[in-house]
């Protein structure tokens, strides 16, 4: 066997690989056509509501597959990745904000809310953002900065547990004041929205949004077999090490501090381009995707999906928000109390999440047929 | 000394943010003495846990460190192992490397293997993925990005399997063993590091009298290759397997010599063995 079919053997099985497939037919064949090709009224048209829902959700999985990643397989639990999916969206939101051009309320060259503050040129720190591939590094470079010098003094500081999540929260917290100001120079807390193009193409026809669910869906692909890779290979038992029993790791020789900061700037370089191709999705990015009530509804995806497993991540984060979309427009007042229960209960009758439910049933069902099998040749 | 071997005591000296890293820092054990420690001193909140100790450790020896409780037994294995540092007195491992001055992760690649008391294995890692995260090798984290297993390394992984009588469990989650199996397992990712020393936190704890007397065995098997401090409270235990035996009392120690020699000092009798 050569060395890529080795890789490709060890990340997944031919079940797992067919269900790939599967999900890939289904995202780049059957949703396009069903969306673009189809006349609205026919049974297989698939609307531009959903297009989008489910656009956003796959953004919602990435985030999702990041955070088990660090919290599932590493046990941190982190209370402020929204900042990091916050900040890879306002990345990629200055460069939609530039591409408006003149065509904003004002018809300056600036965007409207630095006319409103009579600003008269763009901050420094809006330069070159004109520039896509400036901003697309952006993305990953505001993130993945930040949470490498926050990691440095947290991981070596060696505070762990409770402790490292509330001054995650924190974090998030404090930037979320930040970015309410109007002085920031991020829009107060209006943000961004009213965005025309990208890459040239109107963000609003059926065939761009078309193109940025595609691109999701693929990120999503790539992703999840990105950490299926890291999971899978010594790091990744490294990390899991590290959750059961950090003290042995450094008696082995292991620095945990370095494993650490990897696994976190990773996983917060994945949330900031889960945020960029959720800003373009869904038209606006503000402040209160930094509050630290959507930090901890992360966690709950992917508690409800099933920690320290990936499928579950992914399957975490859409149940949650496809229940959210139905529950919003059902009962809007109910929809916290409603996610504080599922938390409750998952907690409580699913430590293993969704995931660890089904293998627990697919175990019972097994040692019943066992059962009968051996009561059968008894008889 | 030669020119390489000034450079990895530099390294070492600094303290760098060497971990993980393979570093042949050629323990230096001309004067046949691989540990030294010397005027030891940790309080915690004004309470003496070392007092002044001193105590030196013969390259190869097998020794036994006994005392009551309190008497800092374990206080003194943070310090070799760099998990507590000392107010005062030094810690050489050789002549040349300060473990005062390295890391719990740098401690463990210049060649010092810990076992705890209770038992600490991972829990949720096969028995050879336990053996393979313990291996002797590059420990940084690219080379844990793409390492592979070769044949060599897994003919040694077979070999710790059968030396701690876990062949047969290979597979199985670490955290399914027995009370004594994960301690022989813990053992065994020690030996996996290829240590100088082997500091052994009461190694049979939870044992039963068939492993005890297999650990017993072990311990004697391993000592002249490696250099093995135990730390016990199992009197038969240790005079089974006992040359010599160091025994520790409010921080520092109150008698050396052989097992004989200490269980007729009268000190001894009276703090510790005669109660």
């Amino acid at each position: 066997m050569g060395p890529l079919a080795q890789t490709v053997t060890r990340l997944y099985g031919r079940r797992g690989w067919s269900v790939l497939a599967a999900c890939a037919v289904i995202l780049f064949a059957l949703f396009p056509l069903a969306n673009l090709a189809m006349p609205k009224g026919s049974l297989f048209y698939i609307s531009d509501y959903t297009v989008a829902l489910t656009g956003k959700i796959m953004c919602y999985a990435i985030v999702a597959l990041a955070m088990d990643l660090i919290w599932g397989y590493t046990g941190i639990l982190s209370l402020g990745h929204g900042l990091f999916f916050a900040l890879g969206g306002y990345m990629m939101g200055m460069h939609l904000m530039r591409m408006i051009g003149r065509e904003g309320q004002y018809q300056s060259e600036l965007p409207d809310f630095m006319v409103f503050l009579n600003w008269k040129a763009y901050p420094w720190y809006w330069s070159f953002t004109e520039h896509f591939w400036y901003s697309a590094l952006l993305v990953v470079l505001v993130p993945g900065l930040l949470a490498f010098v926050f990691g440095f003094f947290a991981f070596r500081s060696r505070i762990k547990g409770v402790y490292f999540s509330i001054i995650t929260q924190a974090l998030t917290f404090a930037f979320m004041l930040l970015f309410f100001r109007n002085d920031t120079g991020f829009g107060g807390n209006n943000g961004f929205t009213d965005f025309k193009r990208i890459l040239g193409y109107h963000v609003a026809t059926s065939q761009t949004r078309m193109a940025l669910f595609m691109l999701t869906g693929a990120v999503l692909i790539l992703t999840l077999l990105f950490a299926r890779t890291i999971v899978a290979s010594k790091f990744g038992r490294v990390l899991t090490a590290i959750r059961d029993a950090e003290s042995r790791v450094m008696f082995s020789g292991y620095n945990p501090v370095h494993y650490k900061l990897a696994i976190w700037t990773a996983s917060a370089v994945i949330c900031g381009i889960a945020g960029a191709l959720y800003v373009p999705q869904v038209g606006i990015i503000n402040p209160s995707e930094m509050s630290p009530a959507n930090s901890i509804e992360i966690a709950i995806w992917v508690a409800v999906g099933g920690r320290g497993s990936l499928v579950g991540a992914i399957l975490g984060a859409g149940i949650v928000n496809f229940a959210k979309s139905w529950f919003t427009v059902a009962f809007p007042e109910y929809w916290l109390f409603f996610l504080g229960l599922l938390f409750i209960l998952v907690t409580l009758y699913l430590p293993q999440g969704v995931v660890g439910a089904f293998d627990e049933i697919r175990r019972r069902i097994e040692e019943r047929k066992l059962g009968q099998a051996v009561r059968g040749s008894a008889a | 000394m030669s020119a390489a071997q000034i450079r990895d005591g530099d390294a070492f000296g600094g303290g760098a943010a060497a971990g993980g890293r393979v570093l042949t820092p050629g323990v230096d054990v001309s004067h046949k003495t691989i540990l030294y420690l010397e005027d030891i001193s940790v309080s915690f909140d004004g309470f003496k846990a070392l007092n002044q100790l001193s105590l030196d450790i013969d390259n190869g020896e097998l020794r036994c460190i006994i005392g009551p409780n309190g008497a800092g037994k374990t206080t003194m294995m943070d310090v070799i192992t760099g998990k507590t540092r000392p107010d005062s007195g030094t810690v050489f491992f050789g002549q040349t490397i300060d473990l005062a001055k390295l890391t719990e992760a740098e401690i463990a690649h210049a060649g010092i293997g810990r076992k705890f008391q209770k038992p600490t294995v991972f829990e949720q890692h096969s028995v050879f993925e336990n053996l393979e995260l313990a291996m002797k090798t590059d420990k940084r984290v690219r080379f844990s990005l793409t390492a592979r297993l070769d044949s060599a390394q897994r003919d040694r992984i077979a070999e710790t399997l059968s030396l701690i009588h876990l062949a047969g469990a290979a597979d199985r989650p670490a955290g399914l063993l027995s009370h004594g199996q994960k301690q022989w397992l813990e053992i065994g990712m020690l030996l996996m590091q290829e240590p100088r020393v082997l500091l052994l936190d009461e190694p049979v704890a939870g044992m039963t009298d068939e492993e005890t007397e297999r650990t017993g065995e072990l311990c004697k098997t391993l000592a002249g290759k490696h250099s093995v401090i135990v730390v016990e409270h199992d009197m038969d235990f240790v005079a089974g397997i006992a040359r010599k035996v160091t025994v520790l009392h409010e921080g520092s120690v109150l008698a050396e010599g052989s097992m004989d020699e200490v269980q007729n000092d009268a000190r001894v009798i009276e703090v510790y063995l005669g109660r």
